[in-house]
């Protein structure tokens, strides 16, 4: 066998399924999976990345193997769109790999030894899911993805709430899957060829093909998380184990962008204008809605769970302005939308991966998640304090971390949006830029209340002074996942022209080459818009330094330490601060109309007073929980089947075969 | 950067501070302002008509703008706070909609009617024609007033606003009404007015309060 | 002479930040007929807080005592990339108006992070509501710069000052939308009435003097110099946007440079009597009508950007 990199990638993917296996051969030994295997994983992650990032620029490589399904053997293809999305598995999860060595304990519900085989498993399907290149492959791995990750969220399945959670995960899965099946189904457009050449080459008529569209739209919307179909998300992140809500968040939910991609951009050929509209709706939406349900969670792993939410509402906005410009013919724009959404991908992938270990960190050192029982660890665990705090900076697009380039290169896109030819959408376009900032100002506003909640302010318990820092694999995992955010932040340049060779190749267009030096970041060179974060973060360390090192020169540097004045205040205690839901309120006030709000309040003469407040998803009400009275209802129309003599239940199978039989003759 | 000629923009100018207009006065919750804002909107209505008559020279337009200061700057605001003082009303109560979704709801109003106008404007031949997607906007920003109020006050300021943006669709797509048409619709105005000024009174008799939900007493139980 | 430029304008914000608050100061105080402090009172309060003895409180982590310079550093960084005085900024490669926009973001995370560092009830209390003024204030800015970037074709704010200041003068109603929306950001993001008061001392009220409680001394002074550089910074922002004109440009030289300054300094002056003069004529809203505001003001920029669209003006 040749090396090439698709054949190394697919090594690489098989050595993850080994590695998976190996963990069965001494399922209880602590030492041997998590010591030894894990960190395995993790090089395994970083060998792909590295060859995922040279082979970007690569032309497009395929392989039939020789294995698959009877009579129907796997085809696997890789190119730049797949290489961006491998680099983005790899490198995040050689982090959470490494996290995950020092994490995974023993007693936690499901043995280590297969929870590292469902791990791995996991891990192999998701790269196999880029590779595949016909729907069968495409199929197998996407179910075997579903299927581990159901696995791995039910880790502790002796809790009947996180069996729950696994369950609505679950079936949303397969709503999704089936939609993408079906969209298959069109796209092969009669030759009845599954290949991904096959379709292709197929011409559709426009409105079957917007048919397909909708029904990937729909299908991986549900993977990812988009607006209605978003419940399962904040159920099952808390559910699982942190290093797999970090895998989940950072990388599953990437395949679907993949996927939309995929069938968008390269299947579907030429997309129409309009087709572009539906997902940035349904983006800004998500978007909205993840944000502001974020702002009132009390519990640090759903609240993290509904700004992925977020950051796929902000993802499928760019896509649609990418389809958009695409369909009208602005190459340049939608070659930058596209790069937006991409790089947004990868920021996520980090920047998510990296909250949710540290909120696995302090899980784990204080066994809390609720907001309201945790504050202060800063002092306590400091590693994890400012290496999160790397995270939640970026998250919150700040310059010059990595979550603020994407989100620029975003809105450069949308702030030119009105050169397309259709007066409704240039007009409700500059609208869309509004509701993405609003989104990412929100997003700050959230990251302020979870990190200052958690990490700031004085222990909300007396337990929490028993916290300290993890172990060096956990900190190590932490430091490669921050890494990542700030390289991304301040070398934009060079992966801008990377990610470049993957609009290039998908034909939707290329940026035009500027004359400015890598680390001047210049898209549009007519625009004259740049952006330097190298310099910009060099400005703000010299001006910080000179700063500290003058006022200490001209003046002193004495410190005293007292007691915190608050006013004169002086008995401050902990209940004192703003609780999660007291930071939430301004949000839950201005946004009412997005929740189902219940309140309890007490009266004055309470004598042990008690105030709660539930906030809930209205949707929840409206659009499932009828839903699921539907599907009840029709269950049981259908139970009177269920007669329970034998002699009923061969008429059934008699009818069936005679009815078939006549239909065939 | 910007060819247009001097008076273009001023006309532009003038038809921006109309949506402005029609914007506050979704806003305002005080009656008297409401008022206030409407007999501005009369004057910008007057000036955007001057300016027009001297561009093109058209001497009816010198007519409209005469009617137009004499019914639209005068008459009726007087009219209204006279209406005010005796009645005394002088706050509408909470609209059904709060007032920043009423103003979300209007941005997506001027959007659609923007897109809308947009035709239009294509094929009218005349220098303003940019600005009768703010005339549609106007319009349907005060049906969107009437709608969202409560007191029958406010609803007939957004009837007499409707009317002021109707006047300066037509002055900017074809250069004003024809005179005749002009003067009719200038005499429903007024007759409506007076017939509605009696029409509150016998409200107030009737239920106590300028309230319109008490007329939702009225229908048939059933 | 760029870099002179460059070097010229971060002096001239450090220094006249602090007398630009005395002035509006001052203005407040004649018109509500108080006998008014000196000019100069900031800077006496800046250097005597800088002498003193820092006291912390005992819990407080080095964040609380990083954010100050942050925050201080953010807004020097501001006043590099806006251009007050010329269009010719080597640093303005850096960062533009967007950029501009997140390294205000950045200097208001810290400050509200390090408010929630001690966790006494009124820090975290201040935070919540400044990240709350923020949130909105943000987008409604940002739309501001884009009705002016649409009208100028790029972000980039020298290139946008450039290229409104060398135009024919025109109206544009769309400008004049944004202005008025811009105010009320300035208002709300520099904590003046009708949305903070900075001269109230009811803790309950406060929004941004709430963050500052707990710091002491040079702590204090660097963020008390860094909200007078913001007010500076926001209004150099305004100038570049609405009255850029007699800024020096590659066309003019070094002689507009000597041209600029003193025109700056005129420029402030107004802004200042402006500034003191809404202050005076407003009261304050109560917290939860400033959401209100700013939808205001969002508003009107989102207006500004509809009519620039359609009217092209």
């Amino acid at each position: 066998m040749i090396l090439t990199p698709l054949t190394l990638c697919l090594l690489l993917l098989a050595l993850w399924a080994v590695i998976g296996v190996a963990g069965l051969a001494r399922p209880t030994s602590l030492r041997y999976v998590a010591r030894t295997l894990y960190p395995l994983g993790a090089l395994c992650g970083i060998a792909l990345a590295a060859v995922a990032a040279v082979s970007i620029t690569w032309a497009p490589e395929r392989l039939v193997l020789p294995f698959g399904l009877p009579d129907l053997p796997f085809h696997v293809r890789s190119d730049a769109l797949s290489s961006a999305f491998l680099f983005l598995l790899g490198a995040a999860a050689a982090g959470i790999s490494f996290f995950g060595a020092g994490y995974f304990r023993s007693g936690e519900g499901t043995a280590p030894g297969l929870l590292c085989l469902q791990y791995h498993l996991f891990l192999a399907s998701m790269g196999f899911v880029l590779l595949a290149d016909d729907a069968y492959g495409f199929m197998v791995a996407w179910e075997s993805m579903a299927l581990t990750s159901y696995f791995l969220v039910t880790t502790q399945h002796r809790i009947p709430e996180i069996r729950r959670a696994g369950f609505l995960y679950l079936l949303i899965a397969h709503l999704g899957a089936i939609a993408i099946l079906l969209s298959f189904g069109v796209m092969q457009g009669g030759s009845w060829q599954f290949t991904f050449d096959a379709m292709r080459a197929a011409q559709l008529p426009s409105g079957w093909a917007a048919v397909a569209f909708l029904l990937a739209i729909f299908g991986f919307g549900a993977k990812a998380g988009l607006v209605p179909l978003h419940v399962w998300l904040p159920e099952a992140h808390p559910a699982a184990p942190s290093p797999v809500s970090a895998l989940m968040s950072g990388v599953m939910l990437k395949t679907a962008v993949y996927g939309v991609l995929r069938v968008t951009f390269d299947l579907l050929g030429e997309p129409a204008s309009w087709w572009g509209l539906v997902p940035l709706g349904i983006g800004l939406l998500t978007a909205m809605y993840g944000v502001v349900f974020a702002a009132v969670q009390t519990d640090m792993k759903r609240l993290l769970a509904y700004s992925s939410i977020e950051n796929i509402g902000i993802l499928f906005t760019g896509i649609g302005l990418a389809v958009v410009f695409h369909g009208a013919g602005m190459a340049v724009l939608a070659a930058l939308a596209l790069i937006a959404v991409l790089y947004h991908a990868l920021n996520h992938a980090f920047m998510k991966s990296l909250l949710f270990l540290g909120t696995g960190a302090v899980l784990h050192a204080t066994g809390e998640r609720n907001l309201g029982r945790l504050g202060g660890l800063i002092r306590r665990m400091p590693w994890v304090a400012w290496l999160t705090l790397v995270g939640a900076l970026a998250i919150s697009g700040l310059p010059p971390l990595n979550g603020f380039v994407s989100e620029w290169l975003l809105l450069q896109a949308f702030l030119f949006a009105h050169r397309v030819p259709q007066t409704f959408v240039n007009m409700l376009l500059p609208l869309g830029a509004a509701v993405v900032v609003l989104a990412a100002a929100l997003a700050a506003y959230v990251m302020v209340k979870f990190y200052g909640v958690v990490f700031l302010g004085q222990p909300r318990e007396a337990a929490l002074a028993r916290a300290h820092d993890p172990g060096a694999l956990e900190k190590l995992g932490l430091v490669w996942l921050a890494l990542g955010c700030v390289l991304l932040g301040l070398l934009p340049a060079p992966v801008v022209g990377l990610l470049g060779s993957v609009t290039a190749q998908l034909g939707v267009g290329s940026l035009p080459q500027g004359a400015s030096p890598w680390w001047v970041l210049e898209p549009l060179p007519d625009r004259d818009a740049t952006y330097a974060p190298l310099v910009f973060l060099a400005a703000i360390v010299l001006v910080v330094v000179l700063t500290f090192q003058l006022v200490g020169r001209m003046f002193h540097r004495r410190v005293r330490r007292g007691a915190p004045w608050d006013c004169g205040f002086v008995r401050l205690d902990a209940r004192m601060q703003d609780t999660a839901e007291g930071f939430g309120q301004p949000i839950r006030r201005i946004f009412q109309s997005f929740f189902a709000i219940e309140r309890e309040q007490p009266t004055p003469f309470d004598r042990a007073p008690r105030y709660s407040i539930v906030v809930t998803d209205r949707l929840w009400r409206a659009l499932y929980l009828p839903l699921a009275g539907l599907v009840q209802r029709a269950a049981d129309a259908v139970a009177w089947l269920q007669q329970g003599r034998i002699a009923a239940y061969l008429l059934y199978s008699f009818v069936t075969l005679v009815t078939l039989l006549a239909l065939v003759l | 950067m910007n060819p247009m000629p001097f008076d273009v923009q001023l006309l532009n100018a003038l038809s921006a501070l109309l949506l402005l207009l029609a914007f506050a006065m979704l806003s305002q919750r005080r009656i008297v302002t409401l008022v206030s804002l409407l007999a501005v909107q009369g004057v910008l209505l007057l000036a955007a008509t001057l300016l027009l008559a001297w561009r093109t020279g058209e001497t009816h337009l010198y007519f409209s703008a005469a009617l137009t200061l004499g019914l639209k700057v005068i008459f009726l605001p007087w009219v209204l706070y006279r209406l005010i003082r005796r009645l005394g009303v002088y706050w509408d109560s909470e609209p059904l909609i709060n007032i920043p979704g009423t103003m979300l709801i209007g941005l997506l109003i001027v959007v659609f009617a923007f897109g809308l106008a947009q035709p239009i404007s294509e094929l009218a031949s005349t220098a303003t024609r940019s600005a009768i997607g703010i005339a549609v906007a106007v319009i349907l920003l005060s049906f969107l007033m009437m709608i969202t109020r409560r007191k029958a006050m406010s609803q007939v300021v957004g009837f007499l606003s409707m009317e002021n943006g109707l006047f300066f669709g037509a002055m900017s797509a074809t250069y004003g009404m024809p005179m005749i048409v002009e003067l009719g619709v200038a005499l429903d105005v007024l007759v409506a007015m007076l017939v509605l000024g009696v029409f509150f009174f016998q409200i107030r008799e009737q239920f106590d309060s300028l309230d319109l939900h008490h007329l939702e007493s009225l229908k048939e139980k059933r | 002479m760029a870099w002179l430029t460059q070097i010229l304008e971060v002096l001239a914000a450090l220094v006249a930040a602090p007398l630009f608050l005395g002035w509006v100061n001052k203005c407040r105080a004649w018109l509500q007929n108080r006998s008014a402090p000196s000019l100069l009172q900031p800077y006496r309060g800046i250097r005597k807080l800088f002498f003193k003895d820092a006291v912390i409180a005992e819990n407080a982590s080095p964040l609380f005592r990083l954010a100050p310079y942050v925050v201080f550093g953010a807004m020097v960084l501001a006043a590099a990339i806006i251009p007050s005085m010329g269009t010719r900024l080597p640093f303005s490669s850096a960062a533009d108006a967007i950029a501009l926009v997140g390294l205000l973001a950045t200097a208001r995370v810290f400050q509200s992070l390090a408010a929630m560092d001690v966790g006494t009830a009124f820090g975290s209390l201040g935070a919540r509501r400044e990240m709350m003024i923020g949130f909105l204030a943000e987008p409604a800015l940002l739309m501001v710069i884009f009705v002016a970037s649409l009208i100028s074709a790029t972000t980039a704010l020298p290139v946008i000052s450039e290229r409104l200041a060398v135009q024919s003068v025109g109206l544009y109603p769309s400008l004049a939308f944004t202005a008025v929306a811009f105010t009320m950001v300035l208002l709300a993001e520099n904590a003046r009435i009708p949305v903070d008061n900075p001269a109230t001392h009811l803790e309950l009220t406060m929004i941004h003097e709430a963050m500052l409680l707990e710091y002491s001394a040079r702590h204090l002074a660097l963020m008390e110099w860094a909200a007078a550089l913001k007010l500076f910074n926001y209004a150099c922002i305004g100038f570049a946007l609405f009255v850029p004109w007699g800024v020096s440009t590659t066309a003019t030289g070094p002689a507009g440079l000597l041209f600029a300054i003193p025109l700056l300094a005129a420029k402030l002056a107004v802004a200042g009597v402006g500034l003191a003069l809404i202050e005076t004529l407003s009261a304050k809203l109560r917290v939860f009508r400033a959401p209100e505001f700013l939808a205001t003001a969002f508003l009107l920029a989102v207006l500004g950007l509809l009519v620039r669209l359609l009217l092209g003006s």
